[in-house]
């Protein structure tokens, strides 16, 4: 069976600037990707490329074994989605907007209005002109503009931003229902629990290259066994900790200790401190941030030595 | 969904109704109204001094004179605007808009898209041109007449000729407003910028008038598209002067098609970023 996204060697150059730099992605049928980084690593850049609206300097993507550049509007069959926030004519309401979309899609896209509309709560507001929307009210049309091509491939690019909680919510449940429907879905974002929320695939980016790719969970495994500590008293607390078994990398900071170990030797470790007569304040598994990631991918190994977490 | 299913025509009509949905396609229009109104009511409120509205006398013969003289007024600035105010817009928009992307990422190809903005830019700019022309026929004909047009050799020409030679030289029009609306579409595309697009057609034609006055440069007046808009004068000779109108068919394609084929070829392969 054919990847919905192959890409391969992608490379993108502003003049001196590589915004992506040989990119490989392989998103398989029925993946729900994360494509993570941070501001300015480059993820728009690979999905306009992938969408065919800008040319790669080297390299190539295909959608279902079919590139864009190739084959034009014809490789998007099955494929949606928006880069950066959806943009429509705010001069027509968001109703004719999906109608010259629709058009655009041909076949039945038309008929699918009503309930694009709908899945997204629009419906109410559907004749008034897409000027007086707001960014919230843009983005879940954006997700109806998609959803009338009735896709096989979601591409959504940090479909979340800029939305108040209650938005953000309800665009991840609605991403995890069109999910669970079966539909692939590449989500690029910023955010680390998003993707934790949705994905269960992942490629990690930063400055234009991609520093981890693969299972969200193998991913997650690396993170764990590091605990945020705080005591009545964290120098003595730091000692005992040094001298336990199985408590490895342990730091010292104001805001308390920071050490890694499994679980059995993390509650041995409670049970030194009682006895020294130390109290708990807070006894926190972490997980990763993705600055950590970040760190520990672009640092190299992340079991040896565990790096020096630098205070935010 | 197959991309085959969407037809270029259906692309066009849509472009057409992003332009009946916005204010600026109807200020071209408004003035293609106003103008022959304003020209009426100079021309009736004129005393017949010498230092009155030119042609006057003219036109009281007959109110098909009217849309000729505007016509010829008409070239100076007024339809290189009108014209320059919608095709100039046509892509530049999009940018502003940042609607590339939207449309450019469903089952429609670049090209279908362009050519149904070319279609439609035209439609607008043949549109105001044959209001114009409709509007001051009309009026021209209530306040004086319907009488026959006098030929610029000086012989009486018969009213049905006269009404056909109308609609012959607002053909004739066309030729030279196809090649500033790819003018001004070639810049729209280019630019990215509506305003920049707008003024450097308006500009470009403003240039190429006062080429035309610089005596030095006489032989280039042939070549220059101001002298296009004035050909249609050769169908009021007797006989009819072909000349002209040839030229202005070809003048006119050699500026205007390659302008299409570098729009279309720059629009085909640029990079759809912002927004
Ligand atoms: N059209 C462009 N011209 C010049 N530089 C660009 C252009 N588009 C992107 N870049 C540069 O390429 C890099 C990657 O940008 P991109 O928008 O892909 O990042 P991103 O991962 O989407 O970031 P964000 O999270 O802020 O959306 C940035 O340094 C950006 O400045
Ligand atoms: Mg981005």
């Amino acid at each position: 069976m054919t990847a919905a996204i192959e890409a391969r060697g992608l490379v993108k150059r502003y003049g001196e600037l590589t915004a992506v730099d040989h990119v490989d992605l392989t998103v398989r049928s029925g993946d729900v990707y994360g494509y993570l980084g941070p501001n300015g690593a480059g993820k728009t850049t690979s999905l306009r490329m992938l969408l065919g609206l800008i040319r790669p300097d080297e390299g190539s993507a295909k959608l279902f074994g079919h590139d864009p550049l190739v084959e034009g509007a014809r490789a998007l069959d099955g494929v949606a989605g928006f880069v950066e926030a959806p943009r429509f004519y705010p001069y027509l309401s968001a109703r004719k907007n999906l109608e010259l979309v629709a058009a655009l899609d041909g076949g039945d896209a038309k008929d699918r209005i009503e309930d694009a509309l709908e899945t997204v709560d629009l419906t109410g507001r559907q004749h008034d002109k897409v000027r007086g929307y707001s960014h919230g009210m843009k983005q879940r049309l954006g997700i109806a503009g998609a959803l009338l091509r009735d896709p096989r491939l979601l591409l959504l690019d940090e479909p979340t931003t800029g939305l108040d909680p209650a938005g953000m919510r309800d665009m991840r449940a609605l991403v995890h229902r069109l999910a669970e429907d079966g539909l692939t879905v590449l989500l690029s974002s910023h955010l680390m629990s998003e993707v934790e929320d949705l994905c269960d695939r992942v490629a990690i980016v930063t400055r234009g290259r991609v520093v981890y790719e693969g299972a969200l969970d193998e991913l997650i495994a690396t993170t764990a066994g590091r605990y945020d500590v705080r005591t009545t008293d964290d120098a003595e607390a730091a000692l005992i900790a040094r001298r336990a078994r199985g408590i490895r990398g342990v730091t010292v900071s104001r805001a308390g200790l920071s050490l890694e170990g499994d679980e059995t030797a993390v509650a041995h470790l409670t049970l030194d401190l009682a006895q020294a007569g130390i109290g708990l304040r807070a006894l926190v598994p972490r997980t990763a941030t993705l600055e950590e990631l970040f760190f520990r991918m672009t640092e190299g190994s992340a079991d040896a030595e565990a790096p020096a977490l630098v205070p935010a | 969904m197959s991309a085959a299913a969407v037809h270029t025509r259906t692309i066009y009509t849509w472009e057409v109704r992003k332009l009946a949905a916005q204010k600026r396609t109807y200020i071209g229009l408004a003035c293609a109204l106003l103008v022959p109104l304003i020209f009426i009511v100079s021309l009736l409120a004129d005393d017949g001094s010498p230092e009155g509205v030119p042609f006057a006398d003219t036109v009281r013969e007959t109110g098909l004179t009217i849309p000729l003289v505007g016509l010829f007024f008409g070239a100076f600035w007024f339809f290189p605007l009108v014209t320059a105010l919608v095709a100039g817009d046509i892509v530049a928009a999009e940018d502003g808009h940042g609607t590339l992307k939207t449309i450019l990422t469903r089952s429609a190809d670049r090209w279908q898209i362009f050519v149904a903005k070319v279609l439609a830019a035209l439609t607008y700019s043949f549109g105001a041109l044959v209001l114009f022309v409709l509007v001051s026929t009309v009026l021209g004909g209530i306040f004086w007449g319907f009488d026959p047009l006098v030929s610029l050799s000086g012989t009486e020409i018969s009213m049905g000729r006269s009404l056909l030679l109308v609609g012959g030289a607002t053909l004739a029009y066309a030729l030279p407003i196809f090649a500033v609306t790819s003018i001004a579409i070639l810049l729209s595309t280019t630019t990215k910028n509506s305003a920049a697009a707008v003024v450097t057609t308006l500009m470009l034609s403003l240039i190429m008038q006062l080429l035309g006055i610089v005596s030095a440069l006489d032989f280039l007046r042939p070549y220059l598209l101001p002298q296009q808009f004035n050909a249609w004068q050769g169908l009021l000779r007797e006989p009819i002067d072909w000349g002209p109108i040839v030229r202005a068919a070809w003048v006119s394609a050699l500026y205007g098609i390659p302008c299409l084929a570098w729009a279309f070829a720059h629009f085909l392969r640029r990079d759809v970023t912002g927004g």
